[in-house]
C-alpha cells in the first residue's frame, strides 16, 4: 500500500454500490450516500453499475473479470472521486484494476487513472471530508471492529475505521483477540473450501463473542454476511453493521 | 530407519485430509499454540516498523539482483567451489539428484548416512531413494529424528515436527531407542535424542547438509542451525555432501548478513543462531579435522519454470523462513501433512505448481482466502496472492490454448462447466439490462430463496436478498414517481 494524496473537498462524487450491498444489504449504501450529503456533497449513482469484477478475478477467469469491469469504468467519465463502501472491492478498482489491464493499450491507462481516485467511504471521510461528529448520540457503546483483510492491507480500512469511530462521542471499541485474522471468506473460497472456510469464521465469531460486544462494525459486506450468518447459524448472539449504517445510527436525532 | 516410509500422493485428497485435520481437536491445539508462539516471536524481533520495512526491502533487493543474474552466478559459483576443492553436479529433477548422491556414496564405499536437516532432500525424496538402494540414512536435526522414528514427514519447513506434542515423542522414543522409559520431560527426551544420534554422527560414511545461501563470488556455503547437528554431519563424516535448490545463490558474501538476519527474526524469533557454518573447502592437508571430500548438488527440480516468467520468478526469491505459513489462517488449522506436499502452506501453494505441475497441484493454488497475510510477513516481499490468482488462471485456461511459455499441467482445472457459469455472470454483469433482470427476480422472488447454497449454508444461514435494491432504493429517491 502507498501512501497517497488527498484531494480536496469536491462538491460531486460517485458512488459505486457494490454488488453485495446492492443486493444484500441496500441500507448501507443508502447509508453512505446520506454521509457523503451530510458533507455537502451531490452523490452521483450510475444506474447501469453493478460489480467490480473481483469474484472472477481471484476464481482465475480474468477474462470475465475484465468483461465485468470494462462495463464499470465508463460509467465514471467525470473527473469526480468514485466512493466505494466496500474495501475490498475498493481494493479490486484501485490495486488490481490496473494490473487486469496493464497489457491492455486502450483500457490500461483508463483504469489507472480511475484507480487513482478510487476511494473506500470510511478513507474518504477521514482523509477528505473530516466531518464533525462531536453532536452525536453520547450514549456509551461498546462494540468490536472488523476490517477485511485485503481492505486492511490494501486501503489502510483498519486505520480509518478506527479513526471514524473514535469521532464518535460514547463509541468505545474492544479489540478482539487475533483481530487481524481473516474471517474465511475470501469469496469463492468459502464454497469451494467449506470446511476449512466454516473452521476459520467459526474462530472469528468466537473472538468477537469473546469481547462481550454483540455487535461488530465493519466496511465491507463480504466479511459482514460470513461473520453474522455464521453466528446466527450457531445462535451465537453476534451481528455485524456496516460502518455507514451504525455511524448513521448514531447520528439519529440530527437533521438527515 | 523408518518403518513405513511415506510416498506422498501430492494433493489427490487435499479436501478429504484437511477436513480429517479440522475434526482432529488435539492437532488443531497444537498447531494454533505453535503459530501463536511463533508469532509473537517474530512480532518481537521486529519492533521497530521502520527497520522491518528497510530491511525487507532490502532482503528483496538482494535476491532480485541474485535472480536476475542466476545464470552468471550459478557459473560463478561453480567456478569458485571447483577451485576450492569442492565438487559440483547439476540436476535437472529429483532422480537425477537421488542418483548423484547414490552414485558419491557408492564410490566410497559408503553405507551410512547422517543427514542435517535438508529440505531439498526431503523434495527428491531420498530417505526413500536410498533406503531402496540398501544405504541407510539418519535424520540428526531433531525434529527430522522424530519426524522420521514416526514414518512421516515434515509438517513445516523450518520444525518439521511441530505437529507433535511431548507425550507423542515420549511414546516414539520409548518405542523406537532401546532402554528409554516413558518420559514427559522435554530437557530429558532432548538428552535422550543427542545420545542416540551421537553414535551414527561417528558411524556415518557420508553426512548429507542442506545450504542456506550459496556465496558466488567466494564460493562458501552458509548454513544455520540451533543444533550442532548441522556442523556435526558437515564435518565429522570422511565425506559431505550438500544439496540446495540452485535459486539459493547470492552474489556477494555480505548480501548473506541483512538475509541471515531476516531469516532467523522472521522463522523462528531468533536475532541469530546458535550456529553460523560457512563451508568453503574440504580438509586441507595440515588441517586437523573436515570432511576429504565435499559435493553440491544443485537441484532445478521445475525451479526453471518458475525462472523464466517474470513475475513468476518472484517465488524463488524465497527463502526458507516459514513466516508465511506461521501467519496462514489455512495452515493454521489444517497443518502441514493436509498439503500432502514438500513444502506446505501459503510458499507451497506457490513453488509446489512447478515442482510438481499444476495438474499434480490439484487445488492448492485455490486453497487459500487471498488474505495477504503471508505477503504481510515475508521477509522478501514475495506478492504470494497475486502468484496464486496467477497460478489460478493458469490453472483454469483452456489446455489446448497456446501460449508462449505453457506452465506444466497447464489447464488443470478448467472445466467447460465453470467456465459457462463464469460466462453467464459476466454476460450478467456487464449488461445493465441483465443485472437489472437478475435485481429484480432475486428481489422479488426472495421468499423462493434456497435454504441450501452450495457449500456456503454448511456453517451458515442463507443469505436472501433484501427487498429492493439499492438500485431500486436511489431510483426512488431521486426520481420519485
Amino acid at each position: 500500500m502507498q501512501a497517497r494524496n488527498y484531494p480536496p473537498k469536491p462538491k460531486d462524487v460517485y458512488l459505486f454500490g457494490t454488488c453485495l450491498i446492492d443486493l444484500f444489504v441496500p441500507q448501507a449504501g443508502m447509508d453512505a450516500v446520506r454521509l457523503l450529503e451530510r458533507e455537502g456533497l451531490t452523490v452521483h449513482f450510475p444506474q447501469d453499475q453493478s460489480c467490480c469484477g473481483q469474484p472472477a478475478y481471484t476464481s482465475g477467469d480474468a477474462e470475465a473479470a475484465r468483461k465485468v469491469a470494462r462495463a464499470q469504468m465508463k460509467l465514471f467519465a467525470q473527473d469526480w472521486p468514485v466512493i466505494v463502501p466496500s474495501g475490498s472491492c475498493a481494493g479490486m478498482m484501485r490495486e488490481h484494476w490496473p494490473k487486469l489491464f496493464a497489457d491492455d493499450a486502450a483500457y490500461g491507462p483508463q483504469a489507472t487513472a480511475l484507480a487513482e481516485r478510487v476511494f473506500e467511504l470510511s478513507e474518504f471521510l477521514v482523509h477528505v471530508l473530516q466531518p464533525d461528529y462531536s453532536a452525536a448520540r453520547a450514549e456509551p457503546v461498546k462494540v468490536a471492529l472488523h476490517t477485511s483483510c485485503s481492505a486492511r492491507r490494501e486501503m489502510g480500512t483498519r486505520v480509518h475505521g478506527l479513526s471514524l469511530l473514535a469521532s464518535l462521542p460514547g463509541v468505545e471499541v474492544v479489540e478482539h483477540v487475533r483481530e487481524s485474522e481473516c474471517c474465511g471468506f475470501g469469496g469463492t473460497f468459502s464454497l469451494r473450501h467449506p470446511d476449512i472456510s466454516g473452521a476459520i469464521v467459526r474462530d472469528k465469531v468466537d473472538s468477537i463473542a469473546g469481547t462481550g460486544c454483540q455487535r461488530f462494525i465493519t466496511a465491507d459486506c463480504g466479511c459482514m454476511l460470513n461473520i453474522s450468518t455464521a453466528a446466527q447459524h450457531r445462535s451465537v448472539a453476534v451481528a455485524g453493521t456496516h460502518m455507514a449504517s451504525f455511524v448513521c445510527e448514531r447520528l439519529t436525532g440530527e437533521s438527515a | 530407519m523408518s518403518k513405513h516410509p511415506m510416498q506422498f500422493v501430492p494433493t489427490a485428497d487435499f479436501k478429504e485430509r484437511a477436513r480429517g485435520a479440522l475434526d482432529d481437536d488435539k492437532l488443531r491445539k497444537s498447531f494454533r499454540g505453535a503459530m501463536d508462539f511463533l508469532q509473537a516471536k517474530r512480532r518481537n524481533q521486529f519492533s521497530d516498523e521502520h527497520e522491518r520495512e528497510s530491511l525487507r526491502d532490502l532482503g528483496s533487493a538482494i535476491r532480485k539482483y541474485a535472480l536476475a543474474r542466476l545464470p552468471d552466478l550459478l557459473e560463478e559459483l561453480e567456478s569458485k567451489l571447483t577451485r576450492n576443492g569442492i565438487q559440483v553436479h547439476w540436476a535437472e529433477n529429483a532422480e537425477e539428484a537421488n542418483a548423484i548422491v547414490l552414485d558419491i556414496m557408492r564410490r566410497n564405499q559408503a553405507r551410512r548416512m547422517i543427514k542435517g536437516k535438508s529440505m531439498a532432500s526431503e523434495e527428491i525424496e531420498l530417505n526413500h531413494y536410498l533406503a531402496e538402494h540398501g544405504m541407510e540414512c539418519i535424520e540428526s536435526d531433531m525434529g527430522e529424528y522424530i519426524v522420521q522414528l514416526a514414518g512421516e514427514k515434515p509438517s513445516h519447513i523450518v520444525m518439521p515436527a511441530i505437529h507433535k506434542n511431548k507425550a507423542d515423542v515420549a511414546k516414539l522414543f520409548e518405542e523406537n531407542i532401546p532402554d528409554t522409559p516413558y518420559t514427559e520431560d522435554v530437557d530429558e527426551l532432548i538428552q535422550t535424542g543427542r545420545r542416540a544420534l551421537r553414535r551414527h554422527f561417528m558411524e556415518a560414511d557420508v553426512g548429507l547438509s542442506g545450504v542456506n545461501f550459496a556465496v558466488a563470488e567466494t564460493g562458501t556455503l552458509w548454513l544455520i542451525e540451533n543444533e550442532g547437528n548441522g556442523r556435526l554431519s558437515t564435518t565429522v563424516p570422511p565425506v559431505h555432501v550438500a544439496i540446495m535448490g540452485m535459486e539459493k545463490v547470492v552474489a556477494k558474501l555480505e548480501h548473506v548478513v541483512p538475509l541471515v538476519s531476516l531469516l532467523t527474526r522472521s522463522a523462528t524469533g531468533q536475532a541469530v543462531t546458535t550456529y553460523f557454518n560457512l563451508i568453503s573447502s574440504p580438509r586441507r592437508s595440515g588441517e586437523l579435522d573436515g570432511p576429504r571430500e565435499v559435493h553440491l548438488v544443485l537441484l532445478d527440480n521445475g525451479r526453471s519454470q518458475a525462472y523464466a516468467d517474470e513475475q513468476l520468478r518472484s517465488t524463488l526469491q524465497c527463502i526458507r523462513c516459514g513466516a508465511c505459513m506461521n501467519h496462514c489462517p489455512v495452515y493454521g488449522r489444517i497443518g502441514g501433512h493436509a498439503y500432502g506436499t514438500t513444502y506446505p502452506g501459503p510458499i507451497g501453494k506457490i513453488l509446489s505448481p512447478h515442482l510438481l505441475g499444476l495438474d499434480e497441484a490439484g487445488d492448492l493454488p485455490f486453497a487459500s482466502t487471498l488474505c495477504g497475510a503471508c505477503s504481510e510477513v515475508c521477509p522478501v516481499r514475495i506478492p504470494i496472492p497475486d502468484l496464486l490468482i496467477r497460478l489460478r488462471n493458469e490453472a483454469k485456461r483452456n489446455p489446448n490454448e497456446t501460449v508462449a511459455t505453457p506452465l506444466r499441467g497447464q489447464g488443470a482445472k478448467h472445466s467447460a462447466a465453470e467456465r459457462v457459469v463464469w460466462q453467464f455472470w459476466s454476460g450478467a454483469f456487464k449488461s445493465p439490462k441483465a443485472w437489472k433482470a437478475l435485481r429484480w427476480g432475486a428481489t422479488r422472488l426472495r421468499a423462493f430463496t434456497p435454504g441450501a447454497q452450495a457449500g456456503w449454508t454448511q456453517h451458515r444461514t442463507p443469505l436472501k436478498p433484501a427487498s429492493r435494491s439499492l438500485h431500486d432504493m436511489l431510483k426512488d429517491r431521486d426520481q420519485p414517481e
